[in-house]
């Protein structure tokens, strides 16, 4: 065993995979941070070259590009309020309000730091515990994944801090875009109106780069007379310092968000997006000062990229043990397996001991390589938008949304998708609806509507209903997870009233800003 | 350090990089040729499905065989939507030129015009270049089950209607028509609990969440040594499960499976197809091609454009008068 290790090793240091694994995650990082071209994508568009490569030289690629392009989605997360990949998608509450004030190299460094933090240990997990974890995940049946959906849409008291009630009305137009299409169950079509484009359904990524970038297109117009350029930048030192300190000093919520994340990358069928929603409302919960999240701050970044990169390895767990892959990505990496003759599943750690192994190795230096490489790239990019006007920005955005929406199956009708519900997010916004709740919808509704039917047809064919729903032990546990997540809040705001009532009025006012110099104050 | 016009000029650079990388992902089939002597250019080969699935694998598979024997880039695309129906009636609309071709598969492109309105396409628009593998269908339980044999399951399922539940691909796919002719055939009722995909459908199984599975040859290989197969939907027994009997064998006349092969636009001309049969045929006949289709759980076919066509033809009245008979039409 220790042989194969060692080969294994000299396999992933020899000079060819160490320069693939730099290449990999950069062009991962730039993939990642284009909305519309997501770590999926990179992926299948990389298998056919990996094919005449050695085992080793392509696995250790797509590994390094899977890595890089999760954490790449946090770039235009955090500069331009949209999610590179759906995986970002939590990172854009605070990442963006971070960067509004100035704050974006110091977003784009929590971010590097989170996603190296928590994709070491996700391949950590990976590496050592994969067989059991694999196991435990195919206890996830129809009910297990209802329930989890259900605890998901209490994830929308955390991500509407100015309206609770708009949070929940936002959530539902999620619930009821997602039901367009084929019905999961019957296999009717609903709500196509009678066009063919339709049937399919609303693509997740046109909707995601409609609901998130338009808005924001508009506002950037809209207060182009004020500023001239997308976001502020201020000069900072020693920032990765700093950073590194403030996120030392919240070992809990790293260490939470990371296990979160490796644990819900496990479960097939729910990803990065999930793990790194999850993670942030745990964050909120957590959190004395629960105002301050969505106003830009850093301990929300953390939390949604620790989430997200660990998922990654999570996602592979059950792909290389069991050969059920976890997420849309790890299902092209399956492919890719195939195609270089290793059928996933047990005999990749034995027959295959030594590919396997080079290709966990790889993953670790492809996380570490995602540091440098992401610092230089974000400092770079943060500086440039900071000086690219708004006249350039705007069309360039809103050009590069288009390539986004149709590249990702080359389909045009996904551009109409884009635009329309752009234009939908625009007025819903003036109106005071977020997008993040909208798309907490749209990601939960097929999970919660399979859940559900497919529960319903168990129940009746066991003859009781009532035990398939709530007679499961995680099922319990998830009902009480998203009891505890309504109650919560509930609890916490009828406290700070009795309080108000017996000491005076509680701090209400705005959260000061926290300036640059005070990056170790008690801000994270 | 950086000088004064040389800030000026980074933005611009970097935008040039971003455009160029974002454009290469769609330019990879754009740019196009005089038709002098077919192929000149990139052929976009069409998956309507997910990267990862065995139509995706077969074509990457295919796709350095068909490259040498046509002398252009191969460019397999996914476009998956409505069970491929999304990418179905985007085909009836496609260039006829040769260009473009995409995977086609049965039953669902029969299935789907029949069952569903505004599906886009009708079967016979989907011009057949060649058919190249099945996998055969099987249904299975799991290795600690107390059904040994399809006739223990069946009577079971006689016995005590709908108190099984089966897990399978898709509601009208080739997994769910199967279980219906079991189910008509033999007068046993199960209850049918259909998945988005052969995976989430083997995960639900394995996590004990379905007592019956029903599954592609290739995954029933893969996993085989954690269920027990009961019964394959083969005429003669499969190469990789021989140790498994076959429906007829047990007295229930049916077969089942998912073939794969290729089609074009309805307006292709007559020697674009006859060009990508005789390319799919070589890649087909060979045998190292054969070898890997075949370690993987596939049944490779080598039959051309019109052979194909008269099977489609032959399966359309099968499924329908199947369907018909079963009241879901």
């Amino acid at each position: 065993m220790s042989g194969i290790l060692t080969s294994a090793l000299a396999g992933v240091l020899e000079p060819v995979s160490l320069l693939l694994i730099v290449f990999g995650t950069s062009a991962g990082i730039v993939v990642g941070a284009l909305p519309g071209l997501t770590a999926t994508m990179a992926i299948a568009l990389l298998v056919p070259f990996t094919f005449g490569m050695s085992p080793i030289h392509g696995l250790v690629l797509l590994g390094a590009i899977f890595s890089g392009a999760i954490y790449g989605g946090s770039f235009s997360a955090i500069l331009i309020n949209t999610p590179g990949t759906p995986s970002a998608i939590a990172t854009t509450f605070d990442g963006y309000p971070m960067a509004q004030k100035g704050e974006a190299y110091r977003a784009i460094v929590t971010a590097t730091l989170a996603s190296v933090f928590g994709g070491l240990v996700g391949v950590g997990f990976l590496i050592f515990l994969s067989p059991p974890l694999a196991r435990a995940s195919l206890r996830f049946g129809p009910p297990e994944y209802f329930w989890l959906a259900m605890f998901g849409l209490t994830i929308i008291a955390a991500v509407s801090p100015r309206s609770t009630l708009k949070g929940l009305v936002g959530g539902g137009i999620g619930l009821l875009i997602a039901t367009v299409g084929i019905a999961p169950i019957e296999g009717s079509v609903r709500y196509n109106f009678g066009t063919v484009s339709l049937q399919g359904g609303i693509s997740l990524i046109p909707a995601l780069i409609g609901f998130f970038c338009i808005p924001e297109v508009f506002r950037m117009v809209e207060e182009s007379r004020q500023s001239g350029t997308v976001i502020p930048y201020k000069r900072q030192r020693r920032m990765v310092l700093r950073v590194f300190h403030a996120l030392l000093r919240r070992p809990w919520l790293m260490i939470r968000s990371s296990l979160l994340g490796t644990l819900i990358g496990i479960i097939p069928g729910a990803g990065g997006n999930i793990a790194g929603l999850v993670s942030y409302n745990e964050a909120v919960r957590e959190s004395k000062n629960k105002d301050r999240f969505g106003k830009g701050a850093m301990e929300g970044v953390a939390a949604a990229e620790t989430a997200n990169n660990a998922s990654v390895a999570g996602a592979l767990i059950p792909m290389l043990t069991l050969g059920v892959p976890g997420a849309p990505p790890a299902a092209v990496l399956f492919g890719a397996l195939l195609l270089q003759g290793m059928r996933p599943g047990a005999e990749l750690f034995t027959v295959h001991a030594r590919i396997t192994y080079a290709f966990l190795f790889s993953l670790i230096l492809a996380n570490v390589a995602m540091l440098p490489l992401g610092l230089l790239l974000g400092k770079a990019i943060a500086r440039l938008m900071h000086k690219v006007r708004i006249q350039t920005m705007a069309p360039l955005i809103v050009f590069l949304s288009m390539i986004g929406s149709y590249s990702i199956y080359n389909n045009i009708a996904d551009i109409y998708v884009m635009v329309a519900t752009g234009l939908l997010a625009v007025m819903l916004r003036k109106a005071g609806f977020l997008p993040g709740p909208i798309v907490l919808g749209l990601i939960l509704s097929p999970i919660a509507e399979q859940g559900l039917m497919q529960s319903i047809l168990m129940g009746r064919a066991r003859g009781s209903l009532f035990m398939v729903f709530f007679g499961r032990p995680i099922s319990l546990i998830l009902i009480a997870l998203t009891l505890l997540s309504i109650v919560t809040p509930i609890i916490v705001q009828w406290r700070s009233r009795a309080e108000t009532v017996h000491h005076g009025p509680v701090h209400h006012g705005p959260v000061p800003v926290v300036r640059e110099g005070d990056a170790e104050g008690d801000d994270l | 350090m950086i000088s004064e016009t040389g800030r000026k000029r980074l933005p611009a650079i970097m935008i040039a990089i971003v455009l160029v990388v974002a454009l290469s992902a769609t330019a990879a089939a754009a740019g196009s040729g005089e038709q002098t002597e077919f192929p000149t250019r990139a052929i976009s080969y069409v998956i309507p499905f997910d990267p990862g699935g065995q139509s995706d694998v077969t074509a990457q598979y295919q796709k350095p065989y068909l490259e040498e024997i046509l002398g252009v880039n191969v460019v397999v695309r996914h476009q998956p939507g409505a069970g491929g129906a999304l990418a179905w009636s985007n085909l009836v609309t496609a260039r006829g030129d040769g260009y473009t071709i995409m995977g086609n598969n049965v039953p669902h492109i029969i299935i789907q015009p029949l069952v569903r309105e505004d599906v886009g396409y009708r079967t016979e628009q989907l011009k057949p270049v060649y058919m190249f593998q099945t996998t055969p269908i099987g249904v299975a339980v799991a290795a600690n089950s107390p059904f040994n044999t399809l006739e223990d399951l069946v009577d079971y399922g006689r016995r005590n209607p709908g108190r099984i539940t089966v897990i399978g691909s898709g509601t009208h796919s080739g997994h769910h028509l199967a279980l219906l002719q079991l189910q008509q055939l033999t007068g046993s009722q199960f209850t049918y609990i259909p998945a988005t995909g052969a995976a989430p459908s083997v995960a639900n199984f394995l996590g004990g969440h379905s007592e019956v599975l029903m599954a592609n040859s290739d995954d029933l290989v893969a996993h085989q040594r954690e269920m027990k197969i009961l019964a394959m939907g083969t005429t003669e027994r499969f190469h990789l499960l021989p140790d498994v009997p076959t429906f007829i064998e047990q007295g229930v006349q049916m077969t089942a499976g998912i073939d794969r092969g290729v089609a074009v636009p309805p307006n292709t001309p007559d020697e674009v197809v006859a060009k990508l049969e005789a390319a799919f045929h070589a890649v087909s006949s060979d045998p190292d091609f054969r070898a890997d289709m075949d370690a993987l759980g596939f049944v490779t076919h080598t039959m051309g454009a019109a052979e194909f066509a008269a099977y489609l033809e032959q399966k359309q009245q099968e499924i329908e008068a199947a369907l018909r008979e079963l009241g879901e039409l």
